[in-house]
């Protein structure tokens, strides 16, 4: 993951980049906009407005991608009255196939209070609404606690054990005794071996694998990942993390353990690690640790990996990663601040999900006074190297 | 071929994988091996012997009020390499049992294989000790051991049995049950065939589920692809083509995770018959000839047609219902559908194209042996849609009802009045309110619906606008007779979870392991809310009870064992537990109850 030696290669950072840019949904198009209406001072005074012959029938959205994102309605003021939609009919409203954007509506702390609204008679008897293709995009609308994935639950939650009657699995009525019997395969403890990265480095003619293993159930789980470069024959350094990995997010898993750092020439290091481990939005598989040593030594260490389907067996998958410390380890050519970046292109064919053997170029360069011990010892700042590898897991 | 579309891989092997052995394929091989998907001429075996060689292709026929099984390993051959299997009766499938109504029936089952074993009558009412689950039930029929079953059968119709140890079921020990009215049978036909449709993996089946519980989509070889995005940037314009895979990317879930497992390890089966075995019953031009479709499958949703041909519905779950007449229909593991079809022509498919669209389980109807009807391509992948996540979003999904339900828009919204009155009010409908478990905000769940679909007219993803006449389960009305009136006295709201990154599978976000027993009262009504926070559907089947699902209105309308519960849908069934016991409630999707999408209930 780190360890990478030759020439800059700004092409690469570039590819990625903008790579990165298609898959994070980066929108220009002409919408219009609605952001700067200020219906605050609308006053509906008295009268009971009566939209009962509205005909909606003819309206037609074109091509336009309407955005309401800026509206405030917190102002308006419709008075006593109750609003009568009653005979509103949307059966013609065509929206389309644009982008509805609500995702930016406030609905301030205002209660709306829709309560004597009256939708009985609406029509959407023949509404033949297609929101397959439409690309509404709720996701950013904030209702509160209306929300799809993690968050917190509300005081008034359910709870899931409220309908047991105090029984448990174990005992209560016609259990069959001797204690729970019935196991599944939530409490099944499963493992995996994943070797991610297992290649040759052209530019290093040097080994570089990047492993990793867990065994336990699905919430719980003792991880290790082993990072190392084999260079004639030799282990020139290898970094082992002994993890307890503990599910606490939906796609996030935090990470407690300890690090082990050898250097062929060099002194070893024992460091506390706690990290987080997990998948971002878009896709991103993120592993972030920080690590504690002896005499005061801190160390962060930062990857991120993005896997795009060319087709069901052809992918590639782009890294990034970062290491950065807090003290300088001169021995161990490690300087104080940013001492690495790295990213890589890995183009794999997927044989199966489990082997596929693949070629890529890994780029990596060190900065400050990493960099400066580098120089020192004659070695590059910079590398870059075409990579040949598999990758696997059972 | 579009990209989107399905696509056998070109080499030989992998065809035949997929599609099985034709008839006597592979026989020169494996002389001592039976033929599998053979003629439904086999030769029968009963009571056979451990490592025999496993008939498949047609069930054997039992009946009378003693029934003996024995369960044992077998050989079989479904791809082209001998693999162990568990039978009963050294047959797949298992032998049809055909009992009577109303017989004190007694079915000594034998297990002679090295672990314990079980059978489980799917669907039947029976006291809880007969109902055939390990460790909640009885402890399990031991190696060697004969567990007598006796029980007497109060309904009629169409069931099945299997295993529930285990992954025994999916290995082969699942059969027809089925119990002729005492009385004449109102559906009347000329011919009868049973269609028990399977699934059947070479792999160990806990490899299998090793595999999903380290790379949840290691099966899905229709994952959305850069030549998907350019083909909808040539079409649609950019800003479509990325909003179509925005919502997707920021919640980091698959639009064509529409099954957890496909052909890619499976080899699906009719009656035991690989597609390439084509399975074949015969019959006489203008007869009416009744198909008994069972779901015996361990993981695979099936959408069963016969072009050129229209089914009439006459029977869900064993229980008759009035007679509707469609093109398709999807069934899940664990349900069953009668219907009536009145041939005209020569031959005909019964094609079985799967839920997520990458095989089918096929066989033909024809006037004689020698002729066949075309075979249709499998239908293209489609996403799931937005009405698969985010249910009804308030105005949208699929409301085909005038009605709309408002009453859960707003926090300021008065409450359902109904929920608040006195006793005789109580429970008069469905509560509306969505009440999410505080263990669905953690990380066993990956998306909870605040705004489910209620409606129950949407034939799901994949069968929506496809021309054809799909049953939905608003079609389905179970005859005047069927049912008792029943009242709710109480409501039991339960959210249906998972968390695919995760292969974790739940009921309100706690597997079972974590989770305590439901309670219910003997002889008092309940209502039943399943929720479904996933984006797949969920066979729930209710053991010891019937499921009587209402309708979105609040009208009992049709009477199952096992209810389909659409992504993001929310539904409502009444049940009266008239057996004290524990029994088990879970989805039928066999990976999903052992992750854990299961709830053990106690009556008393």
């Amino acid at each position: 993951m780190r360890i990478i030696k030759l020439v800059s290669s700004a092409p690469v950072i570039a590819l990625t980049a903008s790579l990165l840019l298609v898959n994070a949904g980066v929108m220009a198009d002409s919408q219009m906009d609605h952001s700067e209406m200020d219906h605050s001072k609308m006053k509906h005074g008295d009268k009971a407005m009566d939209h009962s012959a509205m005909d909606h029938s003819k309206m037609k959205h074109g091509d336009t991608a309407i955005d309401h994102s800026e509206m405030d309605h917190s102002k308006m003021n419709h008075d006593d009255k109750a609003m009568d939609h009653s005979q509103m009919d949307h059966s013609k409203m065509n929206h389309d196939d644009k982008a509805m954007d609500h995702s930016q509506m406030d609905h301030d702390d205002k209660a709306m209070d829709h309560s004597q609204m009256d939708h009985s008679k609406m029509n959407h008897g023949d509404m033949a609404m297609d929101h397959g293709d439409m690309a509404m995009d709720h996701s950013q609308m904030d209702h509160g606690d209306m929300k799809m994935q993690g968050g917190k639950a509300p005081a008034d939650a359910r709870d899931p054990h409220a309908y047991s009657g105090g029984y448990t699995l174990a005992d209560g009525p016609y259990a069959i005794g001797g204690g729970r019997q019935l196991k599944l395969l939530d409490e099944h403890r499963f493992y995996a071996i994943r070797a991610d990265t297992l290649e040759h480095q052209f530019a290093t003619d040097s080994l570089a694998f990047e492993l990793q293993g867990w065994y336990g159930t699905t919430f719980n789980r003792l991880a290790i990942k082993l990072d190392g470069e084999v260079s004639d024959g030799k282990l020139e350094e290898s970094q082992t993390d002994l993890l307890w990995s503990r599910a606490v997010y939906t796609f996030w898993d935090a990470q407690l353990g300890a690090r082990f750092d050898t250097y062929a020439e060099g002194e070893s290091r024992q460091w506390l690690a706690l990290g987080i481990q997990g998948l971002a939005p878009y896709w991103f598989e993120v592993d972030v640790t920080a690590y504690l040593g002896n005499s005061g030594r801190t160390a962060i260490a930062a990857e991120a990996e993005y896997e795009l389907l060319f087709t069901q067996r052809l992918i590639l998958q782009s890294s990034v990663g970062l290491t950065a410390y807090g003290k300088d380890d001169a021995i161990n050519g490690i300087g104080k601040g940013l001492a690495s970046l790295n990213a890589g292109m890995r183009l794999r064919y997927e044989f199966s999900r489990q082997f596929a053997p693949y070629i890529g170029v890994e780029w990596m360069a060190k900065y400050g006074n990493s960099a400066d011990y580098a120089r020192a010892n004659n070695e590059a700042t910079v590398t870059t190297s075409v990579v040949a590898g598999v990758r696997f897991w059972f | 071929m579009d990209d989107n579309k399905f696509k056998l891989p070109a080499s030989i092997s992998r065809r035949r994988f997929v599609q099985g052995l034709a008839v006597g394929g592979v026989i020169a091989g494996f002389p001592h091996v039976v033929r599998a998907g053979s003629s439904f001429k086999d030769v029968v075996r009963a009571g056979s012997s451990f490592k025999d060689n496993a008939a498949t292709g047609s069930a054997p026929e039992l009946s009378g009020k003693v029934i003996e099984l024995t369960i044992a390993e077998s050989l079989v051959n479904f791809t082209g390499v001998v693999r162990t299997a568990t039978t009963i009766n050294g047959s797949i499938p298992a032998p049809t049992l055909r009992l009577r109504e109303g017989d004190e029936v007694t079915i000594k089952v034998t297990n002679t294989l090295s672990v314990p074993s079980s059978i489980h009558w799917h669907g039947i009412i029976l006291p809880y000790q007969m109902d055939g689950v390990p460790g909640l039930s009885f402890k399990g029929i031991m190696p060697g051991e004969t567990f007598v079953y006796k029980f007497k059968l109060q309904q009629s119709g169409t069931y099945w049995y299997h295993s529930h140890s285990g992954f025994q079921e999916m290995t082969g020990m699942y059969g027809a049950l089925i119990i002729e009215p005492r009385e004449q049978d109102i559906i009347v036909a000329d011919r009868e065939y049973v269609v028990q449709l399977s699934d059947w993996t070479d792999d160990d089946p806990m490899k299998v589920f090793s595999k999903l519980k380290v790379q949840d989509d290691i099966y899905n070889y229709n994952q959305p692809t850069v030549r998907d995005f350019f083909r909808d940037l040539s079409e649609k314009g950019l800003s479509s083509a990325l909003s179509k895979r925005k919502m997707w990317q920021e919640m980091r879930m698959s639009p064509t995770d529409l099954g957890d497992v496909s052909s890619a390890v499976l080899t699906y089966l009719f009656n035991g018959s690989t597609p390439l075995a084509n399975w074949r019953g015969l019959f006489k031009k203008g007869e009416k000839v009744r198909l008994r479709f069972i779901n015996g499958a361990s993981n695979t949703f099936f959408d069963v047609r016969i072009p050129e041909l229209q089914m009439t519905v006459v029977q869900s779950d064993g229980q008759n219902v009035h007679p509707v007449t469609v093109d398709e229909f999807r069934f899940g593991p664990g349900e069953t559908y009668d219907v009536l079809v009145t041939p005209q022509s020569d031959a005909y498919t019964i094609f079985a194209q799967t839920i997520e669209r990458t095989g089918y389980a096929r066989g033909t109807l024809a006037v004689a042996d020698n002729i066949n009807a075309p075979v249709p391509a499998v239908d293209p992948v489609e996403w799931l849609a937005m009405a698969d996540m985010m249910g009804n979003m308030s105005h949208g999904g699929s409301m085909t009802e005038g009605a709309m339900d408002h009453s859960q828009h707003g926090a300021a919204m008065p409450m359902d009045l109904s929920q608040h009155a006195g006793p005789a009010a109580a429970y008069a409908k469905a509560s509306t309110q969505v009440r999410h478990a505080s263990t669905e905000y953690g990380p066993s769940v990956d998306m909870r619906v605040d705004t489910p679909r209620t409606n129950l007219d949407d034939p799901g993803i994949g069968l929506r606008n496809n021309g054809r006449k799909v049953l939905t389960l608003s079609d389905l009305h179970s005859l005047e007779n069927v049912i008792e009136p029943q009242r709710p006295e109480a409501e039991i709201e339960l959210h249906l979870t998972g968390n695919m990154e995760r292969y974790s599978w739940s009921i309100d976000g706690l597997e079972f392991g974590q989770s305590t027993p439901v309670h219910m009262k003997l002889n008092q009504c309940v209502r039943v809310i399943l929720q479904n926070d996933t984006m797949m559907p969920h066979p729930m089947h209710l053991h010891g009870m019937w499921s009587d699902l209402e309708s979105e209105s609040g009208e009992v309308q049709v009477r199952r064992h096992t209810i389909p519960v659409q992504p993001a849908q929310r539904i409502s069934f009444l049940t009266t537990p008239h057996d004290v016991g524990r029994w088990a409630w879970h989805c039928h999707l066999l990976f999903h109850m052992d992750a854990g999408m299961f709830r053990e209930v106690v009556v008393s």
